[in-house]
């Protein structure tokens, strides 16, 4: 996992609430494997629909979506989060989430961001009205500004995240290696547990 | 004073960081073909399986329902997710129930089937609706593939926070032709597809008391589609009686001291919940989605809602986009609302009281569009057939097939046609989830029977009342 550092890139607006994951990545896609990538099949379904915005050539090389509320529902394939990922996203930008989503995009340093409903829809309709402006998002000093470069008076915003998501998500670490670390306790836990109710 | 969920949880904690992620214990680990990401991930690593004993599995995204022979799986990249299963197995040597055993199923139907599931357990799986789980009085979330190789690996499980709590209360006594689907249909019509967002849901009251185990797992197997992590029923004496005698449950010596166990888990008395729904059962009626979120759903005597009368200008997008894609009219009767294709299965309506609803219906009519069932597992087939049920389906031309998850998902090639209007008992009506243009109405087998035998969403009770189809 790389490390997450500074993104200051193009931002797309997506209007849609409840954009689940059948959406972003379409089941019958989800037995390729990882390393043949899934950026090109982002959204697939949609796209062919023709004229989806991020097609329109003002948001190529975007980094960053803002999106409206729950983002990311429905299915726990985590194949929704290597196609943004793969696509070249870096940040989702949301009132609320998907839980499953939020969780996995963390997994694979990709960042889910959430800000208040109505900083979200200031975001997109500034972005709306500058389309293919840049904003930048700063884990470090977890804050949102945008859009950069234009005169049109969003400003920053600052966001919550969990200190031990954000630590991992610097030093480009997964948890699976920290928890091993923790080795004894789980052991300590598991001859309790066992003790209590050995059924299980 | 302590919610069910809250006493699960501080049981399953091994360790809380200052900063609060804390670490959780994996009771059981279930797993399906879909897993394969956590074993690559798990091999790249180089690590080996931690709790082999702990690890249940089953194939059922990706097996044909026309023969459970791997090679009826006509496309090699989807056969290879089934067979790099069986080849995980052998090297890891965890609990599986593969093709050709008549055990193998969906995997949420086969672990209470089996007593894998049980009270008081913190269980996961690599699938959205783990919280089916919860109906016995576990707590059950979905994770993703690198939380699955977590656990593969580690046995735990972190959460950076603890779920918020919900307690929705259903009391009264649910009018005749009602079923638990229709229940949760209602649930997420009132509360929205975001309404359960960040919480652990315990539905309690008269409706869920009375409610047998089966109809509790359809209750809660839909948490997800309300947005909730994950959904439970406290357990009592239905769960005890469903869970006794069965293969992985506690017995002998064992037996009195998990009912011990088990009878100290539900909610206390005077425990505070974060959030407070109620509704009233005996308002409820059949219900059946017309849109393209579980929560685009209305009672089968009402109408398409008008966009122009949304609450609020998201909505009405959302209604606009929905009916675009249903090809829809606003104001048009529910029971108007014709069908091409019908498909009873899925985790959430796949066990034998949904096929004896489905086919009470069925009996003496005749499927008017193409009807798929599709038992959930091999035991609910077997059953079946001994009950006859399967030659019920087969006079009314329903087709009558093997165990798997089927055109719930149709990632085995089990797809509704584009444009094509399916009454469907599973759990997703979201754009494309049953096949490119695939409009789905999501209803109880009750319903989807109705549905077949009309060619059109039906208000079930008439033809309860001996109407003919
Ligand atoms: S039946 Fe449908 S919802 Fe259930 S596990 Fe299978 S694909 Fe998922």
């Amino acid at each position: 996992m790389n490390k997450f550092e500074t993104v200051e890139a193009v931002a797309v607006p997506l209007e849609m609430p409840n954009i689940d994951t059948d959406q972003i990545i379409p089941a019958r896609f989800l037995w390729r494997a990882r390393s043949e990538g899934y950026g090109q099949l982002l959204f697939n379904d949609v796209r062919e629909a023709g004229g989806f915005i991020l097609d329109r050539p003002e948001y190529k090389g975007a980094e960053v979506i803002v999106a409206d509320k729950n983002f990311g529902c429905g299915s726990s394939r985590e194949h929704a989060v290597w196609a943004l990922s793969d696509a070249g996203l870096k940040v989702v930008i949301a009132p609320s989430f998907g839980d499953i989503f939020f969780n996995n995009s963390f997994k694979n340093g990709f960042l889910p961001i959430v800000l208040p409903e109505q900083r979200c829809n200031e975001l997109r309709a500034a972005l709306a009205r500058n389309p293919g402006a840049k904003v930048v998002v700063d884990l470090e000093n977890q804050t949102v500004t945008g859009p950069i470069g234009v005169n049109d008076g969003y400003g920053q915003d600052s966001f919550d995240i969990d200190p031990f998501r954000k630590e991992l998500l610097l030093q480009g670490v997964d948890d699976i290696t920290f928890t091993l670390s923790q080795g004894e306790a789980i052991t300590a836990f598991e001859s309790r547990y066992l003790a209590e109710t050995p059924w299980i | 004073m302590k919610t069910l969920f809250d006493k699960i949880w501080d049981r399953h904690t091994i360790l809380v960081r200052p900063d609060g992620a804390t670490l959780l214990h994996v009771g059981r680990h279930l797993i399906h073909d879909g897993s394969r990401a956590g074993f690559r991930a798990l091999a790249a690593k180089g690590l080996p399986l931690r709790s082999p004993e702990r690890t249940f599995g089953t194939p059922d995204h990706y097996v044909s329902t026309a023969s459970h022979d791997v090679n009826a799986i006509p496309e090699p990249q989807r056969r290879e997710m089934v067979t790099a299963m069986t080849e995980n197995q052998k090297q890891h040597g965890f609990t599986m129930f593969g093709l050709g055993d008549k055990r193998q199923g969906i995997v949420h139907v086969i672990g209470p089937e089996q007593g894998i599931t049980q009270p008081g357990l913190l269980m996961v799986c690599g699938d959205s609706h783990t919280a089916t789980h919860g109906a016995l009085g576990a707590l059950a979330f979905g994770i993703g593939a690198s939380e699955v190789s977590h656990v593969l690996a580690t046995q735990t499980l972190w959460q950076s926070r603890k779920p918020k709590s919900m307690r929705i209360t259903v009391d009264g006594t649910l009018p005749p032709g009602v079923t638990p689907k229709d229940v949760i249909i209602a649930i997420i019509a009132r509360i929205g597809a975001a309404g359960g967002t960040g919480h652990v849901i315990e539905y309690a009251g008269e409706v869920f008391r009375a409610m047998s185990m089966e109809g509790r797992l359809t209750v809660c197997n839909m948490s997800i589609e309300a947005g909730a992590r994950a959904g439970m029923v406290a357990p009592d004496e239905t769960t005890y009686a469903y869970l006794q005698g069965r293969p992985y449950t506690p017995s002998g010596a064992d037996w009195p001291k998990a009912l011990d166990y088990w009878r100290k888990l539900p909610s206390d008395p005077g425990a505070i919940f974060d959030v407070e729904h109620r509704l009233n059962g005996a308002e409820m009626a059949p219900m059946a989605t017309w849109g393209t979120s579980p929560e685009h759903a209305a009672p089968v005597t009402g109408h398409i809602p008008d966009p122009a009368r949304a609450a609020t200008a998201e909505q009405r997008g959302a209604y606009e986009r929905a009916l675009a894609y249903m090809d829809l009219k606003p104001g048009m009767r529910i029971d108007e609302i014709p069908i091409d294709r019908v498909f009873i299965g899925s985790c959430t309506n796949s066990r034998i009281e949904d096929l004896r609803e489905a086919a009470a219906v069925a009996k003496g009519r005749t499927a008017k569009v193409p009807t798929m069932v599709v038992a959930g597992s091999g035991l609910v087939k077997l059953q079946a057939e001994s009950e006859g049920l399967h030659t019920i389906f087969k006079q009314a031309g329903f087709d009558w097939r093997e165990p798997g998850c089927s055109m719930c998902v149709g990632m085995n090639g089990d797809l509704v046609g584009a444009g094509e209007h399916c009454a469907s008992t599973s759990n997703r009506n979201f754009v494309g989830r049953q096949g490119r243009g695939a409009r789905t109405h999501l209803v109880s087998p009750a319903m989807a029977a109705a549905a077949a035998v009309t060619g059109h969403i039906t208000d079930v009770r008439r033809l309860m009342a001996g109407e003919a189809a």
